[in-house]
């Protein structure tokens, strides 16, 4: 019982993410489409928190070797993710002054 | 009772510090409302996964730092060079590598939860073990699908629809084996042979569900891993009773949803239609609608074309995949520049769907440092080709096609296009007249105000740039 009820709040955040999700990508313009789906790619490799673990509590050689390959594939998606985006971003310019 | 009260802040400070990521997570992605805004936000969203990541490591049930800094380094460094040299028109194959990247690591990490059950060191219960099945499913998934449109659109194999008899009966039966297994192996005893045969036959499904899928529909199928990177990652999150990654996966989830139902719009067609119905496998054959039949385009010469864009008050680019496979997003900005010089008005028409993902034109034209509020989104700049003097196809086709508007037998009828024929003059840059990945003609190209100026984009441009400075 306990653990269905445990299950039904991690439902509840999830649902309630989904919704957050929903309103503020909504308001994302389609200008910045491309850095959104890299940004958002990078916080998915979030799972580096699970992996990290895995890598560390020497459970088992198998394991271990599981535990590294996440965390090496979770940072590239992280690292690779958040510097790319800003890579794009910061040449998102509004035109310089001078002109009209 | 000291020990006791230690056991019990430690993992509510890591909790916390979680809160605090994840609501830097959704403040990063409002700021992205708006270019002004968005590095910073980005910059959050980096600091709330820092955050994160750094209170993990007080996690007592970690023993040794050696593996985790191996692998923390190991992928840091490969990341940050993916990043660095990653060219621009690139970009959608580096989305689909971190997103299957990103998908694997969720995958592993729930596959060790169900080995330290299958070993003994964990009880488990019906929920941990469904959201096992379910993690593993969608992040395999996620990475082989992923695999493939990597190397589909890094032209490593064909980037056609790939066909055969009875695909997708054999898919069909796939899932349910999947399915079936799964459904077996959550109340079961612990079988580590049986998860892996699940694990592997969940690839297969990943690479033969996007293998009949075509080259110009990648932008759904890149939006649409997105969205599963971001599920299998909340799976997880439900495997680890962990908050964090549920609400991180949500986010990301929703976001390729929506990013998934824009570009499905866009082409006016179902997300079933586009998974499952191989478009662009065989094209129609040139010229075999009906309103083509003895009609020929008319061809116009560099110096021609730069004389008429020289004397004209206004001027809309509309730039497609052509642009992005020539690197001629330079020589536009240049053409641009020269003309607004002599006082044309220059704006650039953005469909959705141009490139091969969401908004791939805006980063491209951004890097050739056109300034944002000249990119025009398909519902501000329709109405605005009736009053211009010419419009500029660079490497577009089938986001400009007005048989969109009128063919009821064309495939592509309904889809929203860019009204480029209800400008005065349109020039259409284009290497041959070999039709676009959809494989239908257009007929714009046969219109009596439309010039055709073949070439390779890059080379148009440059020629377009010396005879204009000649002008």
């Amino acid at each position: 019982m306990l653990e269905l009820q445990s299950l039904l709040i991690a439902l509840y955040v999830f649902v309630l993410a989904m919704f957050v999700g929903f309103e503020v990508i909504t308001k994302v313009p389609q200008i910045l489409h491309t850095p959104l789906m890299s940004g958002s790619n990078a916080i998915s490799g979030i799972t580096l928190v699970g992996a990290v673990i895995v890598a560390g509590r020497l459970e088992s050689p198998l394991s271990t070797v599981i535990g590294v390959a996440a965390v090496a594939l979770a940072t590239i998606n992280v690292v690779g993710g958040f510097m790319v985006t800003d890579r794009m971003l910061q040449m998102f310019k509004k035109r310089q002054d001078g002109g009209q | 009772m000291i020990a006791q009260t230690e056991g019990t802040v430690l993992p509510l400070i890591i909790d916390a510090a979680y809160l605090v990521a994840a609501t830097l997570f959704i403040i990063g992605l409002k700021r992205l409302s708006s270019p002004k805004t968005a590095r910073s936000g980005n910059v959050l969203g980096a600091t709330g996964m820092l955050i994160a990541v750094a209170v993990t490591l007080f996690d007592r049930e970690i023993l040794s730092f050696t593996w985790i800094i191996a692998g923390l380094v190991l992928g840091g460094l490969a990341g940050a060079i993916l990043a660095r040299t990653v060219k621009m028109t690139a970009m959608p194959q580096m989305v689909g590598l971190l997103n299957g990247f990103g998908g694997a690591a969720s995958a592993l990490v729930a596959g060790d939860e169900y080995l330290r059950f299958a070993s003994g060191a964990t009880a488990t219960t019906a929920d941990v073990q469904i959201t096992i099945m379910l993690s593993v499913l969608v992040g395999t998934v996620t990475f082989s699908g992923s695999m493939v449109a990597f190397a589909k659109l890094q032209e490593l194999v064909t980037g056609r629809a790939v066909t055969y008899p009875l695909q997708k009966t054999i898919n069909a039966l796939l899932g349910l084996a999947i399915v079936a297994l799964g459904v077996y192996l959550i109340p079961a005893d612990p079988a580590p042979g049986l998860f892996a045969t699940f694990a592997v036959l969940c690839l297969v499904l990943g690479v033969l569900l996007v293998i009949p899928i075509g080259g110009a529909d990648m932008p759904v199928v890149i939006a649409l891993l997105n969205s599963y990177s971001g599920i299998a990652a909340a799976a997880t999150g439900f495997v680890l009773h962990n908050n964090v990654l549920i609400i991180s996966g949500a986010l990301v989830g929703a976001s390729g949803l929506i990013l998934t139902n824009i570009m499905c719009r866009a082409m006016n067609r179902s997300l079933t239609n586009v998974l499952f119905g191989a478009f662009g496998a065989t094209p129609v054959a040139v010229g075999a609608g009906a309103a083509m039949d003895g009609r020929t385009v008319k061809d116009i010469s560099p110096e021609d074309a730069a004389i008429l864009l020289a004397y004209s008050r206004s001027v809309i680019f509309v730039p497609g995949y052509g642009l992005a496979v020539s690197q001629a997003q330079h020589n536009v900005r240049e053409l641009a520049e020269l003309l607004e010089q002599r006082g044309v008005d220059v704006k650039y028409a953005i469909h959705p769907v141009a490139g091969r993902m969401p908004g791939h034109m805006n980063v491209l034209l951004a890097e050739a440092n056109v300034p944002y509020d000249k990119l025009y989104e398909m519902e501000r700049i329709n109405p605005e080709f009736e009053r211009t003097d010419v419009a500029v196809v660079i490497g577009a086709n089938d986001v400009v096609n007005p048989a969109a508007r009128h063919d009821r037998n064309s495939p592509i009828y309904g889809m929203p296009i860019l009204d480029v024929d209800r400008a005065q003059n349109v020039i259409v840059m284009k290497r041959s007249m070999n039709p676009g990945f959809a494989g239908i003609d257009n007929e714009l190209f046969y219109h009596d105000n439309t010039r055709m100026l073949f070439g390779d984009a890059r080379e148009s441009l440059t020629k377009l740039v010396a005879a204009l400075k000649a002008v």
